[in-house]
Parts: C-alpha cells; structure tokens; sequence
C-alpha cells in the first residue's frame, strides 16, 4: 500500500520532467543532431567559423552587456518599489499590481509603435516640450539607440521584478525589520544588514528571469535598435531562416543555451547557501500615513505610471484619435469578417481562441510548475538539474526550437506538427520558468516545523499540501498564474504553424492586419492591440477573484 | 470554484476538438503567412472537387521553404504555394518538388517560367519599387528619379526610407535591384551605390511595417517623415482602396522606370511525396483559374501571371506594372546571399 503510494508519487514527480523531455530536449536535440551531423558526420563548419569571427565574438559580448544592463536597471527600480508595495496596503493594490503585467502582453511590433507614439520624432512627449520651450528641434532623440532598447527592456520586465520580489517580501513579512527598528536600526543598517539579505532569494529569482528574457531579445532589438545592434538570438534567426546555415545557426543556439546553463548553475549554488526559514505571518500591511510613507508609494505608483501606462496610454490614443477626433469606427470594424481574407473570422472572434489556449496553458503551467517546485525543493539528486533544465526553454531560440518539432514531432502517436496542440504546448514551456520562479522563493520560505507539526498531528501529505502549503504559496501561485496567462495571450510564434480557425489567436491578428496594406487596417491593428489590453485585464481581474474564492486570503 | 470553472472549460475544449476530425479526401497546403482567399471561392473550389482544403502556414517565405526541407522524408502537406523567385533554389536543389505540367500554362508568359523541368507553378508577380508621396513632389517641384543613380543626386538628400535586407523581403528585393543596375564587379559596383546612398542621408530600416507606418510621411497622416519608401508597386492602388476618401484619388505613386523595381514571382509546387497528389494537382491548376488569378490583387496585392484576366478597376486605374524590372538568377541569389548582405552590412554599418 505503502509501496504503491510511493510510485504513485514518483509519477506525479516526474510528470514535469517527462513533458519537458518530451516537448524540449527531444526536438531540440534532433535539430542540433541534424545540424551538427546532416549526412552522419560530423559539420562543425558553424564552430569554426563562430570562433575565427570577430563579429560573433562581438555579438556576445553586446549580448551580455545589454542584458546586465538592462537587469540592472529594472531591479534598481523595483527593488524599492517591492518593499513599499509590500509594507502598505491602499485602495486597488493588487489591481494595479496584475495591470503592471499589461506590458508583458503586447507583441514586440506593438510595443515599438506605442514608443514611437510616445517618444519617437513625432511623438507626444516631443510635441509637449517643443512646444513648452518653443524649441525647434526634437529635444529627445532615442531612436535606434541602446538607451531605448535598455529602457522597452525594463518596461517589458519591471513587473516581472516587482511581482516576484512583492509576493515573496509579503510572505516573509516584517517582522525582523520591526525588531530592528525598535532596537534602534537607522535606515542604512536597516538596508544593509536586514532588508538586502531578506529579499536576495526574491532578487535573485526575478534579476534571473530578467536577465535571460533580455539576453535572448528578440524583436525589441531588431525593430528599436535598428541594423546596428544585434543579440545571438537575432543571429540565430537570421542565420536558421535566411541563410538556412544550420551548422552556424546550432553552433550560436548551443553558445546561448549553455551560457545561460552556466549562470542558472552559479544561481542555483548561491540559492542553496542561503535559505532562510521564517515564520511566515499574517503579512502585516499597513496605511501609508507618515508624509515619507506617503511620498515612497506616491514615487512608486507615478513610476508605473510613466515608465509602463504612459506607452500604454499613447497605444489607447493612436487607436482612437483619427487626425485629432476621437473615433472608434476602428473598434466597429473589428467585429466583421473583412473581405473574406484566409483569417476566416472576424477579429474579434480571435479573443475567444486566445482565451482558450491561455486557460489551458496556465492550468498546465501550474500544475507541472508547482510539481516541478516540490521536485527542485525536494534536493535529490535530480532537483540540482532540474531547476537549470525547467530555466532552458526561455533561452532557447522559437525558430531553433521550432524546426526542431518539425523534424522530431512527425510520428504518431507524437504528430503534433499541424496540430492546434502545439500552441498549449509550446506556450506551457515558456510559462513554467515564470510559475517556478514565483513559486519557489515562497515555498522555500515555509518552514519544515510547520509540515513536521502537522504530521506529528496525523495529516496526511495530501492534507499538508492543501491546508499549509497551498495557502501559503497563494500569492506567489497567483504571480505564476497571471505570468502564464500573460505569456500565452501575447505569444505569437507556435500559433504560426497552424491555421485552422480555431488557431487564429489575438497576436496573429494584429501580425496580420499590421502587415497588410492600407492605413484603415493599421489602425484595425492598433484597436486590436488595446482589445488584446483589455481582455488581459479582465483576466488578471479574475485571477484575482479566485484566487481570493479558492485560497482564501491570508 | 476556480478549478470547477477551469475544468467546464477544458471539457468545452474536449468536445470541439473531436468534432472537427476525419474527412474523406483532403489536401493540404503549406504556405506563407500572408496567404490570403475569399472564403466563397474556397467553399465553392472544395463543392466542386470533394476535397477538403487544409491550410497551413509557416511563417513568412523562407521559414516556410526551411521546413518544407527539413520534412521532405515526411512531408508537412501535398502542395507547397508562396516560395519566390529569392528562395526558389534553395527548394529546388533540395528537391522538394514533383513535376507537374497544368494544362492552364497556356495560359501564361513564358517568361515566367524558371526552366523548363515543371517542378514549380508560377501563379503571381509583384514588384519592389520605390513609392513616393505625391504632394512633396508636387510643393516642393522636385523632379521623380529617372534611375537609380539619381538617388544619391543632393535633391533626394534625406529623403529615402530603405529596409534592411537581412531582415526583410522588399528589403532583400531592393538590394537585387541594385545589384542588378551596378554590379557586383568593377569600378562602381552596388556597394559603392551604397555606400552614395549613405553619404545622401539614406535611413534603413528592419521592415516594411516599420518603414511604411514608421518613417514614410504621407501628407494627412502624423507618421514619419521621409517623402520616399521602399515598398511595392501595388501600394499606391491599396492606399487608394482603404484611404478614407477613395473618390479623392492616388496620395502616393510607384516609380516603375527601366531596372528601378525587382520582381519577386511566387510559385506553387506539388511536394515530393504528397499523401494526395491528385488532389495537390487539383489545387495547382485551381490557383491558376480565372476565378482565383482575379482575386490575387485584392486578396494579397499581387499581380496574376494570367494575362487575361481583367484587374479590379482600382488596379486598372492607380497601379503602374513596370516594363523593365531588374532581375538577378535566381541560382545566384541562393549563391551569393549571404556574401552580398554581408558586404552591405559592412557598408552601412560602418
């Protein structure tokens, strides 16, 4: 009996492994199989010229730096904000919180025209200050300058900082910092000796998230950097899909996927020194009623305001404002077929299928992110690989990856090329780094006293897993939660290789329409985009309901 | 609550997607994502044959040719439509194609044809030219380009908005015509036409999208700022069409002179080993019928390789076909690809 129960939950265990091997190592190790030995021998044309090219040298240097800087920037700023969210507690928090994600949503094209609008030649913030100085020139040049790929960077990934380090610091509470205090800490002790080591799990967490999401930019770099600046991730693609140089292009996947390799691994042996097991407290928010109180969470809401809403804002403009009124003919137009293109549907049909998919991704991604938690936690043999393992997906290219299902997945009963799901799939693979990233640091918070007294009391593994842990680890399943969805409504890529209706998803919409020619459609393109806006904050909305109907506050 | 929600969800899921299964006879298309078609002439195509169409697209030209090579022992469908003349030898020397010979080539200019071994279909053409707002022309009394090398005269200075050939097609297309007008050999090849271009204020951009609704200025529209773009011939007759006001006429031209425009041709091809040739065969001469050929310029903005099939009127009246495109081999684009970007790479980022 015992026995059995113990096989039953090493399949559970390894449920998450499976599906990563199935759906990740397999197709990716067959494409770097192909490429690497297309006739049976070995080719390593693409090392060899990786290693006598300057420029690929360059190219990952340029990488790294503009990745380190960009995880610089956006912890600088979400540090602070993550303790001052954490502590008080005002009128619509948690919604401003879950609308700080909207950013993480918007396809790459999107988020470059909403700059543009913004802070581009002709933008808005232009305009205002020509006028107010009465300059003639355009005061704030950024286009095709590191400082506005480094600063669409901090806008794509600040929520991600912040909800992770804000979760993990409401777990933990203050209490530590309360005796500080009372034993006379100043502010600097306080920085110093109690808050930086308390949220460096937290910190960690999220500055590697960041880190890779940036490392492996894509879009922001192509569209906003211009020809100048290019990551591997842009060589990858460039060399896999124009110059079809496979060779090259798995020499350059190989070089990302074992760098990032080699940082979890330096991430996860610091994560081990360091745990800390406190008691977790009712998380003891409080008014913000001092004047500096009041002035620390002002400076944090005004910064989410202008550093994430104000693009948002500019997108909302262009999509309404036809050459200074306000219309909303483009939001009409959304709900007709338009002269029956291959879309079949109308677009607004599209939020329907988006919706499908994201619900399906997040329930996987939390399930196997919440089992793949335990198993890294559990500290076998298998967890010091696991954590690194589950990271990979995020820093492995979506064309590398992708040719890899075409040449692996071709078989029954794994023929999954042409399927709708290989959308689900590929979308619960991005978002399970992001549920175990917000699970984990709360999950090592729990103290094993609180199991240990449970079980001493008679309950069972089941019973522990649902009245201490699950609670506990609510708001960091709620991040996850919001992540996964997140992820899955604004990727765009999986969704490409099939095209029956049902396939057609909010991203491929505004692709298309932005593709196509007319400025009536590019400004469908624009309405689709705030359409994509709402339905996610209608989303996180829900999640935040129930979450609060299904774990209860605490 | 969550959970029961969730899984109603999942069971709503379950039921749809078994009822969309298993048909008789069917035939799959791999394509591009801009592959367009009226939903009537589809269903009438599947009334009148019994095949059911599938259609699978794979990203843009060149995924799409990739993934068509890297499956060809177990091919991802039974007919491949929408690889041009830029990767048609990429496909080619990776012989993905089984010969066909539609009895509707009759129909079409020999030109058109890449050789003479029926392994590809050409069904359509456009052309990359560079298009141009017609008020600035008109205020400001400029003279339009007569050629290429008039672009780099100081009267263009600033003006032009090009796309970064790695990146983008139209780009790609652009680069070819150059090469094709200079050369790359001699005392002034494509690269020292660049390199002019560069010194006269070129702005190259990643893609058409960017450089189109991003930098082009159109007069009436608050976007950009550059007279000149890079784009295609067709545009000016699609501005026309989704303009506001339609009756007020052409706000943009093409310029079509002699080697200033490429044209890219787009084939369709039964794949080697297609689970239904007969019916991928079926497919090929349907996008070669007159039904289908006349919805190519409304449907992607392309032009039909059947010359007698009439335009909608806004082609017929706001579109210019040029008469002598540039064109380069397309054996020796697969070939000198990646030497020509990078060499142009090196010019413009230096």
């Amino acid at each position: 009996m015992i026995q059995r129960a113990r096989k039953l939950w090493m399949v559970v265990y390894l449920a998450p492994l499976a599906f990563l091997v199935v759906f990740y190592v397999y197709p990716l190790l067959s494409i770097l199989d192909l490429s690497i030995r297309p006739a049976g021998a070995f080719d390593l044309s693409g090392f060899v010229k990786l290693l006598s090219t300057d420029y690929y040298i360059g190219t990952l240097v340029f990488t790294v730096y503009q990745a380190a800087l960009s995880t610089g920037v956006t912890l600088l700023l979400a540090l602070p904000c993550a303790f001052v969210f954490a502590r008080y507690r005002f009128r619509g928090k948690s919604l401003l919180l879950s609308l700080a994600t909207l950013p993480f949503v918007l396809p790459t094209v999107v988020v470059a025209l909403a700059f543009a609008a913004l802070l581009g030649k002709d933008g808005l913030l232009n305009d205002a200050l020509a006028a107010l100085f009465t300059l003639d020139y355009e005061p704030i040049q950024l286009e095709r300058t590191l400082a506005i790929i480094i600063i669409v960077h901090v806008f794509y990934n600040f929520a991600v900082a912040l909800r992770i380090m804000t979760s993990y610091l409401s777990a933990v509470g203050f209490s530590l910092e309360e005796a500080a205090r009372c034993l006379g800490a100043d502010e600097l002790s306080l920085w110093r000796d109690i808050r930086m080591p308390l949220i460096r799990p937290a910190l960690l967490s999220a500055g590697l998230l960041v880190f890779i999401f940036s490392f492996t930019s894509f879009g922001v770099i192509l569209i906003l950097g211009g020809i100048r600046f290019a990551t591997l991730e842009v060589q990858i693609y460039y060399q896999a899909v124009n110059m079809f140089n496979l060779p090259l292009a798995a020499a350059l996947s190989l070089v990302q996927i074992l760098s990032m390799l080699a940082l979890m691994i330096i991430y996860t042996s610091t994560q081990k020194q360091l745990r800390l097991t406190l008691a977790s407290h009712h998380s003891l928010t409080k008014r913000a009623r001092s004047a500096g109180a009041r002035l620390a969470l002002g400076s944090c809401v005004g910064l989410i305001a202008l550093l994430l809403f104000a693009p948002l804002l500019a997108l909302v403009a262009r999509s309404v404002l036809v050459a200074g009124q306000l219309d909303f003919g483009n939001f009409a137009s959304l709900a007709q077929k338009s002269r029956g293109s291959l879309l079949f549907i109308a677009p607004l049909a599209s939020v329907f299928n988006s919706l499908r998919f994201a619900l399906m991704a997040m329930m996987a991604a939390l399930i196997l992110g919440l089992i793949a938690s335990y198993l890294i936690e559990s500290r076998g043999r298998l967890s010091r690989l696991a954590d690194p393992l589950f990271m990979l997906p995020l820093a492995t290219s979506a064309v590398t990856l992708g040719f890899g299902f075409i040449i692996a997945l071709d078989e029954p009963p794994l023929n999954l090329r042409a399927s709708w799901l290989i959308i689900p799939i590929s979308h619960t693979l991005v978002a399970l780094p992001f549920v175990i990233r917000s699970v984990l640091p709360s999950l090592r918070a729990i103290p094993s006293s609180l199991r240990e007294a449970a079980q001493t009391l008679g309950a069972k593994p089941l019973d522990i897993l649902l009245t201490i842990d699950l609670p506990l680890l609510g708001r960091g399943l709620a991040v996850g939660a919001t992540f996964a969805f997140t992820v899955s409504m604004g990727e765009f890529g999986a969704s490409l290789f099939v095209a029956q209706r049902e396939s057609v998803t909010i991203p491929v919409v505004i692709y298309r329409l932005i593709g196509d020619p007319g400025f009536a459609s590019y400004r469908q393109s624009m309405a689709m985009s705030v359409v994509l806006l709402l339905v996610c904050a209608g989303g996180f909305v829900l999640i935040e309901r129930l979450r609060v109907a299904g774990v209860g506050e605490f | 609550m969550f959970f029961r929600v969730v899984s109603i969800l999942f069971l709503i899921q379950a039921t749809m997607a078994s009822a969309s299964a298993q048909e008789a006879e069917r035939v799959v298309v791999l394509t591009h994502d801009s592959f367009a078609i009226s939903e009537a002439l589809l269903e009438s195509f599947e009334a009148q044959t019994g095949i059911s169409v599938e259609i699978l697209r794979s990203g843009d030209a060149g995924q799409m040719v990739n993934q068509a090579i890297l499956s060809k022992n177990n091919p991802l469908g039974d007919v491949l439509y929408g690889v041009d003349n830029t990767f048609l030898s990429r496909a080619l020397d990776a012989s993905i194609f089984a010969p066909y010979q539609s009895p509707a080539l009759s129909y079409i200019a020999n030109a058109f044809l890449p050789d003479d071994s029926f392994r590809v279909t050409p069904v359509d053409y456009g052309d990359v030219c560079l298009n141009y707002d017609i008020a600035y022309f008109e205020e400001s009394g400029t003279e339009l380009p007569a050629s290429l090398s008039d672009l780099t005269e100081e009267a263009f200075h600033g003006l032009l908005v090009a796309q970064n050939p790695a990146t983008s097609s139209p780009g790609l297309a652009f680069l070819l015509a150059t090469i094709a007008e200079f050369g790359d050999e001699g005392d002034y090849t494509y690269l020292d036409y660049w390199e002019d271009l560069r010194a006269n204020d070129v702005l190259v951009v990643d893609g058409w999208t960017d450089a189109y609704y991003g930098e082009f200025k159109v007069r009436g529209r608050d976007t950009g700022s550059r007279p000149m773009v890079v784009s295609y011939a067709s545009s000016p007759p699609a501005e026309v069409l989704f303009s506001e006001e339609p009756a007020a006429g052409a706000i943009t031209g093409a310029i079509v002179g002699d080697n200033m425009c490429f044209r890219q041709v787009e084939y369709v091809g039964v794949l080697a080993g297609a689970a239904n040739e007969a019916a991928a065969r079926q497919f090929v001469d349907f996008m070669l019928s007159p039904a289908f050929q006349a919805e190519l310029p409304l449907n992607m903005f392309v032009f039909p390789v059947r010359e007698d099939i009439a335009l909608p009127d806004v082609f017929a009246e706001y579109a210019l076909i040029p008469e002598n495109p540039a064109s380069v081999d397309s054996a020796e684009i697969e070939a000198k690809r990646d030497d020509w970007i990078q060499a142009w790479m090196e010019v413009m980022l230096r």
